[in-house]
């Protein structure tokens, strides 16, 4: 089922203003998590905030990534604001 | 020992247990993040803590393994809380024991500044004024970095 899909998760003020948890997208060849994200962006409304003035941090696989990192099928991505623990 | 919780911890059980890391233990470091009154917003009641299960703790254990190559960690114990936080309550908890202070001081203050700016954990503050998600400081920014030097 996971085959020709990837995860993209969101976390905190990304995931309330998103209203978005989990998506399930296709996976494109040669695809980077830079692309995913401005794919997502084009969607408009709040989802332009992911290519907006405020920085959003990437993982792939539970694992801090650079936007041109490549992404693909079974991967799970989270995008989110910089962390606040501690 | 790396622990993701909602419940409080009790940092006299948790020092007794890492003075408990063998006869060349000669020092035990720690330190306790508490829920204060004043952060992005001033009458602060209290926190929400969000984390990205798995991450978290995958960040953590690197964080203590580096620790381990540059200076003598012989146990090194890290709790975080998440959820809802009243105001003065306990936060987070990082305890080394080393064989010598400098040691112990130096990987739990670099486990503590590097976790604020790499473990995938975020903060609202709650207020009369209502509730906002944290922003990162500069300052923890250039704590972590300093590190690197």
């Amino acid at each position: 089922m996971t085959d020709q899909t990837l995860t993209v998760r969101f976390f905190s003020r990304l995931r309330e203003e998103l209203g978005t948890e989990q998506l399930t997208l296709p996976a494109d060849t040669g695809q980077t998590a830079g692309d995913l994200l401005a794919a997502l962006a084009s969607r408009g409304g709040p989802w332009a905030q992911l290519q907006g003035s405020q920085p959003v941090m990437i993982a792939i696989n539970q694992a801090m990534a650079k936007p041109g990192a490549p992404v693909k099928a079974g991967d799970e991505v989270a995008f989110f604001p910089p962390v606040t623990g501690g | 020992m790396i622990s993701i919780q909602t419940e409080d911890f009790d940092c006299g059980a948790e020092h007794a247990a890492l003075r408990r890391s063998g006869a060349g233990t000669g020092a035990v470091a720690t330190f306790t993040g508490l829920v204060r009154d004043s952060g992005d917003a001033q009458d602060v009641s209290g926190l929400f803590l969000e984390h990205y299960p798995g991450m978290t703790e995958q960040v953590i254990a690197g964080l203590i393994e580096e620790a381990s190559r540059r200076w003598d960690v012989r146990k090194a114990r890290v709790i975080h809380r998440v959820g809802r936080l009243l105001l003065q309550e306990q936060i987070v908890f990082v305890g080394v024991c080393s064989a010598h202070r400098g040691d112990a001081f130096a990987a739990c203050e670099f486990i503590m500044d590097a976790l604020k700016t790499s473990a995938p954990f975020w903060k609202k503050e709650l207020s009369e004024a209502g509730e906002h998600w944290v922003e990162q400081k500069a300052s923890d920014v250039a704590r972590g970095e300093a590190w690197d030097k």
